[in-house]
């Protein structure tokens, strides 16, 4: 056995009730070896980091570390072998500094000396080239900043082994750029990286080896450099799935939906605040609004929805203004809204789709008198099922059982056979299998070639230049201005994301 | 070793089977009883399950219980359905109770069919505005109903002592806190003649089928269910969550203010301070006990019913304490709610885990 080899599983098999998450997978790791794991949703990447890291343990299957067959009971025996690992959801106390947040895992001894430990974060930061003040408080950081918090934490606590899941998700592609500087640099000094991810640009630029998972087995090993995208993508879905969608040019009429100089007040202290909000939006076609997660992408589509009563501000469609209706009057209007939690808001998850079309789709016939009419419900969901190739038993299974690409198949469908004059889609494709997002793509297109005009919320820039007319960004509550597509490069989203522009600039552009 | 675990999907035999093994448990546990006080737990069970319902007289005094019961919980399943824990029927009982008598009380020289109605309606709309005190404390200032419903009960019973020992006292009543006696044109007519049993059962069963046919047929027995299941899917959907929980509260103190009316109007014909036996609270097990279904707590009413007149009976035959129906009420909720976790719920043995899992790993490789 090789002394440089830091991880390997063998035949890791995990089962929950009803689903076998990982099914066999073997693993190799070398030091200073950054290595992807690859794998759509629901792959069993999650489940495998869980294994490694010791938040479950596998029912079979055994696991070597630098050599030695360990068997990992938890997180904190986890960390101290020499695995740190950093979630997509931050495990920060955001009421606490840097300092504190990161004295909170270590020993005691360690955590005690205040002066030292600021020193240690001061060395380590400098040297990784990631700016951080350790007195500073976790509220007052960006979500990029917070995750160099959690890598600090783990480099402090000497891991040689780091496990990041989809780190990128939450960061602009400055900072992204920022963040695979560090990963080269501590691979290089020997910390072994795993790094998953469902981004294939990515990967190929940064990772030496990849593993690919699909439905929890290894579909297959490269080198991502050496592979194209298209190689690796085909080991992710399989082969009878269609990987891309060609969208056509479209063709924007008249001014559908009009907003003005919108405003709303979180009340949660962390919250973010809509500020002078404004944008226009013509029938027949797509405005994209890119922005790094919790900068007021669902603030904005509950002030659209009705959810939220906004404190100031106009939103108009087709010149009637809506800003004082409710979600169920807006709809009547014809405003559409696929929200991106698809289970528990888009649709109730123990109710059949059946029930799940009546959520919304109560104005097209489907109540008389206030009675329901059955025959017409579940009609209007066979319909929706048809149309839209949702894979399930029929339209009695229930939200819950089916998978995410396919409810989100049938939420688009239950909304978009509503002949809507907006749509306003939140992260469509979050989550979803290739073939599904493909599908989606495709209706949405269809939708605004019918004369609908679609705002589509999305943190997946491929998906944004793809398929929008227009791209613009939300930061911290404010929009930037829309720019054509065609004209917008990625660095210029990039800063927008950031919150690099003028919002004067921003009104007039929208104006 | 033992491990209770989330099971793939929720049970639907256990959903209805917990009931039976509840009500089994309840009896085991009753029979233990029995034993440990030293009485015949046969006779215990018989006097308490069997005689009650051997008889007509029985069967209608039976009636007569689930009424009260019937209505409360058919007013309930509106907002538990909707996830709006209303603990205040008892209190809408005994507004309604109150207000049913204030009105008879005032037209008890009035001989005409129209008296009855008017005192009908004024309990109904007695429990209606206790429950909408309930109802806008809730929707705005967002107080939690379950602490709001407990301690307006007790001031609906305050207020019920206070006018029985005061304004509405029979001037010629011997000094006894009561009213008068209403006129023969309040008085419910009786279903079976020669029995107690009066027409308030058959409001119970008509608020049985309305709430069956709400869940089953109507939009708003829909948007109530989707409010429970998931609030955010519901704000999503735009069913305003304000409307729908006065909704539910109104009916609540609507069905439940009637149920009081009816018990003033009907066996009692008088306001006396013990008017409910706890009719509000054995409701809220009631709607558990029957699946928030409208079948199950036609069933369920009669049952708890049953442990009424089945304490009575042990009171008497048996020299039993009066806390043995509240007794065997609790057992029964107890075990109810015990049981219920296993529809979502399942036990498994769990091997001691690490030498065997480990042998299994080696064995395969």
């Amino acid at each position: 056995m090789s002394s440089a080899l830091r991880l390997k599983l063998e035949n890791i098999v995990k089962e929950y009730p009803g689903c076998r998450a990982n099914d066999g997978i073997d693993l190799r790791v070398e030091a200073g070896e950054i290595h992807a794991l690859l794998g759509e949703n629901g792959a069993g990447k999650s489940t495998l980091m869980k294994v490694i890291y010791g938040v479950v343990q596998p029912d079979e299957g055994r696991m070597f570390w630098n050599g030695h067959e360990v068997r990992v009971n938890s997180p904190a025996q986890a960390r101290s072998m020499g695995i740190g690992m950093v979630f997509q959801h931050f495990s920060l106390f955001e009421t606490l500094t840097v300092a504190e947040n990161i004295a909170l895992s270590l020993p005691p001894f360690e955590a005690r000396d205040r002066k030292k430990l600021d020193q240690r974060i001061r060395e380590v930061s400098d040297r990784y080239g990631m700016t951080l003040d350790p007195r500073r408080y976790v509220s007052t950081l960006s979500v990029g900043e917070r995750q160099r918090v959690e890598i600090i934490r783990c480099l402090i606590q000497e891991s040689t082994l780091l496990i990041l899941d989809e780190p990128t998700s939450v960061l602009t592609p400055q900072e992204v750029a920022s963040l695979f500087a560090t990963l080269r640099q501590l691979a290089k000094e020997g910390c072994s990286i795993l790094f998953i991810s469902h981004k294939l640009e990515e990967v190929r630029s940064l990772c030496h080896n990849a593993t690919v998972l699909r439905q929890g087995r290894v579909s297959g090993d490269c080198r991502p450099s050496e592979v194209s995208a298209t190689d690796i993508a085909r080991l992710m879905v399989g082969d009878d799935t269609p990987i891309s969608t060609r969208v056509t040019a479209a063709e924007p009429g008249e001014v559908m939906l009009s907003v003005q100089n919108l405003e709303w007040q979180s009340q949660d202290p962390f919250g973010t605040s809509l500020r002078q909000v404004s944008l226009e939006l013509r029938r027949g076609e797509i405005v994209g609004i890119a922005g790094v997660a919790g900068n007021g992408q669902d603030e904005l589509l509950k002030a659209l929805s009705g959810e939220t009563r906004v404190d100031g501000g106009s939103i108009t469609l087709e010149g009637k203004g809506l800003e004082k209706l409710g979600p169920d009057q807006r709809r009547g209007m014809g405003v559409a809204i696929v929200p991106e939690e698809r289970l528990g808001r888009g649709a109730v998850p123990k109710m059949t789709l059946a029930d799940n079309a009546l959520l919304t789709a109560s104005g097209q016939g489907l109540v008389q008198r206030g009675m329901i009419r059955f025959e017409r419900v579940r009609e209007f969901s066979r319909e929706v099922i048809r149309r839209f190739g949702v894979r399930c038993t029929g339209e009695t299974s229930t939200a819950g059982s089916l998978s995410g690409g396919n409810l989100q198949k049938y939420i688009i469908g239950r909304e978009a056979l509503q002949n809507p004059r907006l749509l306003v889609a939140s992260h469509p494709t979050w989550g979803v299998d290739v073939g599904s997002a493909v599908a989606i793509h495709e209706a949405l297109v269809k939708l605004r070639d019918e004369g609908a005009a679609i705002v589509l919320i999305s943190e997946d820039l491929d998906e944004l230049y793809q398929l929008c007319n227009r791209i613009g960004a939300l930061c911290a509550g404010r929009l930037s201005p829309l720019a054509p597509t065609r004209e917008l490069d990625i660095e210029q989203l990039g800063q927008w994301m950031a919150g690099e522009f003028d919002s004067a600039e921003a009104n007039h552009a929208a104006a | 070793m033992l491990l209770l675990e989330r099971r793939p999907v929720d049970s639907s035999l256990m959903r209805w089977a917990s009931p039976l093994l509840a009500l089994v448990l309840t009896v085991i546990t009753g029979f233990i009883l029995f034993l440990a006080m030293g009485k015949d737990p046969v006779e215990g069970l018989r006097f308490f399950f069997i005689t009650p319902i051997s008889d007509l007289m029985g069967l209608a005094e039976l009636g007569l219980k689930m009424a009260p019961l019937l209505l409360c919980a058919a007013g309930l399943t509106v907002c538990y359905r909707a996830k709006i824990w209303n603990i205040g029927a008892e209190g809408h009982f005994l507004m309604g109770a109150l207000g049913a008598s204030i009105v008879a009380v005032q037209l008890v020289d009035v001989d005409s069919v129209w008296v009855l109605p008017v005192v009908l309606v004024a309990g109904t709309l007695a429990g209606m505005a206790w429950a909408a005190l309930a109802a806008g404390l809730k929707t705005h200032l967002n107080c939690n109903e379950i602490l709001t419903t407990i301690m307006l009960n007790y001031i609906a019973l305050n207020l019920l002592l206070y006018t029985v020992h005061g304004p509405l006292k029979d001037p010629y009543g011997f000094g006894f806190p009561q009213s008068v006696m209403f006129g023969d044109s309040a008085l419910l007519p009786d279903l079976i003649p020669g029995t107690r049993l009066h027409l308030g059962l058959a409001f119970g069963l008509l608020a049985a089928v309305a709430v069956w046919v709400m869940f089953a047929r109507s939009f708003i027995g829909f948007q109530l269910n989707v409010v429970g299941q998931d609030h955010r899917a519901a704000a999503f959907a735009g069913f305003g969550a304000r409307r729908l929980t006065w909704f539910a509260f109104l009916v609540g103190g609507a069905t439940a203010g009637l149920a009081g009316a009816s018990e003033v109007t009907g066996p009692i014909g008088q306001l006396v301070p013990q008017v409910s036996p706890g009719y509000g609270y054995t409701a809220i097990i009631v709607v558990f006990l029957g699946r928030m279904h409208a079948l199950g707590i036609v069933v369920a009413s009669a049952l708890l019913a049953l442990t009424f007149i089945g304490g009575e009976i042990l009171q008497i035959a048996m020299n039993m304490p009066k806390a043995v129906t509240g007794l065997f009420q609790g057992l029964l909720l107890f075990y109810l709610l015990t049981c219920d976790a296993f529809i979502h719920y399942r036990i498994r043995l769990k091997r001691p885990a690490h030498p065997s899992t480990h042998s299994t790993a080696t064995g395969e490789a």
